[in-house]
């Protein structure tokens, strides 16, 4: 059977993601795959022909009508869905006649990553979709290609952290749960998604926002929310923390209990104060982004943000954010790229002081 | 209304014609990309995902069914008749299914196969339907320590079931276990042995070693013995049908095969590949004929293919009542129910029966097509082997490098797939089994990481790998396993231990 884990975000990181079969098995990884065929195949065909025909009568170069849209994961996992919704959204709001979606997996988003910045330099239909966990990730396996090798366009949606412990524990609020880390950082057991990803980060920030040092933190990796869920339930270790989406079932139904949320603002129907008005100075934002290649012209980028902004304020786009349950956290042009400075710096330090990164 | 009228009810959803069209489509699509190395079920539903948006949910999710069930069907048929596992879960099957085909057997181990699949589908989808919350129970209970027992259970029972020799078999597993510590380390973030080669971050490909080994390696070790080669195999000797003694060898190891995959397929860090694993050296402890172990044995094919196909339902109990995806095709489909806006886990049983029911009766259908579809295709398959060898290996080399770069579209993964597949011709050449060497590659991670969180979690202290009940009793297994052979070898005497002994030494 094909199967393996599922990483939450990327699917990326770590052998166990999302391959075939099972821990460290062989995946149905990847495949360069085109456009859904059959259901859509003749009409963006013509569509095709129409502007392939038009751009080439006029001259123009052909950058307003099609894209091809790199997520760096194997299908399935969240920037796989982020890029399949984007290409179903520009088709739909005819922004774009024919986009297709590649998947290049690997190494949370970094082999992707460095393949686009290499291959699509200057090629302004290109778009590679990434985000916080492309952060981390560039850190831990010292990438040599990092984002500063492409061209941020906009945060496009974002999960916040959640941190639970299973209905059973005796710990009943996020107060008790720092409590018992101050006393021994080593006997609160943490589980979450891949060494390193936003889960490990979240854990991090929080003990060294509760004066713990952070190295001495208890935090067991699984391959993705999913399985470190399993742990959690089965009351293997102390606390999780994933994102939210992967718990709020669980909270719902009442065999995990939320203790804090990492959202600056409490998150709508969840039941939990936020990590900040508990005294403790984290906001953890897992975002996704789209970005276009190396090299385009201010005009295409432009082009390319507009695009973006047109897709993003369209219905069909806000409908797709509701029924996949993912935040609306846009952010374009020069407030993005300073976010993204800022973020990039204070994931190293904290990789840094949880001993990822030397 | 009770369990049983809901069954009824999703019966009844099911088997309305545009619902029955749509699980047709799957199982084709399903045993399609089954038979290609490296495209597997999850790709496929990957796919189809964005197609499926137009229809209604339970025609989409009746299709992903079809899909994921057909698969574990196709899998098989390319491991036996060309010795090329279509997936990590079909490893086992081409051991002894491949060794029948070219006995002339071929027929009926595809038949063993197909029924095997469809008895634990069969009864591993009513299982899921009566008794999920439960087993969800049990598998919860299995933390990193029980998980790390496991596998050294399935450490000692699998290295000795492969091959002749214990001390190759075990040179082998250690391959395996070598080129499983490639990659990125999961618990620390840390890259191991990857030379600072990007492509080896994500580590080896499970599927791209098995083709590697199983077929480019078979592919050169034929060429290589030239004219020399003992002639040609037999398409069909004797019965194309299984006989009135292959049904009595069978029906055991597809019951044993069930009873192992499905409770395995529940666990989330389980699998089918981990579940035929174990079969097979089930089969091969209880069986009356261990000798004719390795040279075609068609409990070693009945077996396995059960639990593979037991523990693909297996999987969607978590899915289902947890909303826990543990494999890739699990977690797609939880982006299709996601897609309609549902949410699979404790409350999807209460908020959408008439959708849960229509889902599991809907499995029960795509296994009655399968099998009416497979059954008559036997006879078409088996003339797969009457083809040329000049043309036959040529056919299993193209396949084999189309599925590896269409799962992956890089030059490094098809070096890889030659360098491997050069090794499995060393070993082949030298006698080592290249079965464990897979094995090694699949367990050796999970036995590792489980290990290392175990004593985590304790905070390093090494007796609580003892201090739980399942744990304690999988480990008491292991010994067991490992001992009890020796005392009787010693001893010397015993019939059926005398016969293991001369098939292993």
């Amino acid at each position: 059977m094909i199967g393996g884990r599922v990483e939450a975000e990327t699917g990326g990181y770590g052998r166990e993601t999302f391959k075939l079969g099972k821990p460290g098995t062989a995946p149905p990884v990847s495949s360069k795959d085109t456009a859904p065929e059959g259901a859509f195949g003749g009409r963006h065909l013509k569509h095709f022909l129409i502007a392939s025909f038009m751009a080439g009568a006029m001259a123009l170069p052909a950058y307003a009508a099609d894209y091809t849209i790199v997520a760096p994961a194997a299908p399935g996992g969240g920037w796989d869905q982020t890029a399949r919704s984007l290409q179903a959204d520009l088709q739909k709001e005819k922004i774009s006649g024919k986009v297709q979606v590649v998947n290049v997996p690997g190494a949370g988003g970094t082999i992707g990553l460095a393949q686009f910045a290499s291959q699509q330099k200057g090629n302004a239909n290109s778009l590679l979709v990434g985000g916080y966990v492309m952060v981390g990730a560039i850190l831990t396996n010292k990438a040599p290609v990092t984002l500063d090798a492409i061209t941020p366009i906009a945060r496009l949606t974002g999960e916040y952290e959640a941190v639970v412990v299973p209905a059973a524990s005796e710990i009943q609020n996020i107060g008790q749960l720092i409590e018992m880390l101050k006393k021994d950082p080593g006997a609160v057991s943490w589980a979450g998604g891949s060494a390193g990803g936003t889960d490990h980060i979240g854990a991090g920030l929080i003990a060294k926002a509760a004066g713990v040092d952070p190295t001495k933190i208890n935090y067991i990796a699984y391959s993705g929310g999913g399985e470190a869920l399993a742990a959690i339930l089965g009351n293997q270790v102390t606390a999780g923390i994933s994102s939210y989406g992967e718990f709020e079932p669980q909270v719902k139904a009442g065999t995990l209990r939320l203790l804090a949320v990492s959202s600056a603002e409490r998150i709508e129907g969840a039941d939990a104060p936020t990590l900040k008005e508990s005294g403790l100075d984290v906001v953890l934002e897992n975002w996704r982004m789209v970005a276009a290649a190396p090299g385009i012209s201010e005009e295409q980028k432009a082009a390319i943000t507009a695009d973006v902004e047109k897709l993003v304020k369209s219905a069909t786009w806000q409908e797709t954010l509701t029924t996949k349950k993912w935040q609306d956290t846009f952010l374009a042009g020069k407030p993005f790229e300073e976010q993204l400075a800022k973020d990039i710096a204070a994931t190293e330090t904290i990789l840094k002081d949880i001993g990822l990164v030397k | 209304m009770n369990t049983f009228d809901f069954l009824l009810q999703g019966l009844a959803i099911a088997a309305q014609p545009i619902n029955l069209f749509y699980a047709l489509i799957g199982v084709t699509l399903g045993t399609l990309v089954g038979v290609l190395p490296g495209i597997g079920p999850a790709l496929t539903v990957a796919l189809l995902l964005p197609v499926t948006y137009q229809l209604d949910p339970a025609g989409s999710l009746i299709m992903f069914a079809g899909i994921y069930y057909g698969g574990m069907y196709g899998g098989s048929t390319t491991s036996i008749l060309l010795n090329t596992p279509g997936e990590s879960a079909s490893i086992v099957t081409a051991l002894e299914g491949n060794k029948m085909a070219r006995a002339g057997r071929g027929g009926p181990a595809l038949a063993t196969a197909a029924i095997g699949s469809f008895v634990a589908g069969l009864i591993a989808t009513i299982a899921l339907a009566f008794i999920a919350p439960f087993v969800v129970k049990f598998a919860l209970a299995f933390g990193p320590r029980e998980y790390f027992a496991l596998m050294v259970l399935a450490f000692v029972t699998v290295s000795a079931a492969f091959g002749d020799s214990t001390l190759r078999g075990l040179t082998s597993l250690f391959i395996g276990l070598a080129l499983a510590i490639i990659g990125i380390d999961q618990l620390t973030g840390q890259t191991r042995m990857s030379f600072g080669i990007p492509d080896l971050l994500d580590g080896i490909e499970v599927t791209t070693l098995a083709v590697a080994m199983f077929a480019i390696g078979e592919t050169l070790y034929v060429a290589a013995q030239g004219s020399r080669a003992p002639e040609k195999v037999e398409a069909v000797k004797g019965s194309l049908w299984m006989t009135k003694k292959d049904w009595a060898r069978s029906w055991k190891p597809w019951l044993r095969g069930t009873a192992i995959g499905f409770p395995i397929g529940a666990m989330p860090a389980g699998g089918a590949d981990v579940s035929s694993f174990l079969s097979y050296s089930a089969e091969k402890q209880f069986s009356k004929h261990p000798e004719e172990f390795g040279k075609g044995a068609i409990e070693g094919v009945a077996g396995p293919e059960a639990a593979n196909n037991a523990s693909a339902a297996g999987t969607l109990v978590p899915l289902l009542t947890l909303g826990l995806p543990t494999t890739a095709t699990a977690a797609i489909m939880l982006a299709g129910f996601q897609q309609f806006g549902l949410q699979p886990g404790p409350l999807l049983f209460a908020t959408n029966p008439q959708l849960v029911w229509g889902l599991i009766a809907s499995l029960l259908i795509a296994n009655f097509m399968l099998l009416v579809l497979n059954l008559p295709l036997i006879g078409l398959w088996v003339r797969l082997l009457t083809i040329p060898k000049p043309w036959l290996y040529a056919g299993i080399l193209m396949f084999a490098t189309l599925g590896t770069i269409g799962a992956n579209p890089s030059v490094f993964e098809l070096g890889m797939l030659l360098a491997f597949g050069l090794l499995g011709y060393v070993m082949r050449v030298m006698g080592y089994p290249i079965a464990p060497v897979v094995v090694g590659l699949i367990l050796g991670p999970m036995a590792e990481q489980q290990l290392r969180r175990a004593l985590s979690i304790s905070q390093g202290d090494p007796t609580v790998l003892v201090s739980s009940p399942i744990a304690a009793t999988l480990l008491v297994l292991a010994v067991l396993a490992l001992v009890v052979p020796l005392i009787m070898r010693a001893r010397g005497r015993g019939e059926v231990l005398s016969q293991v002994a001369g098939a292993e030494d």
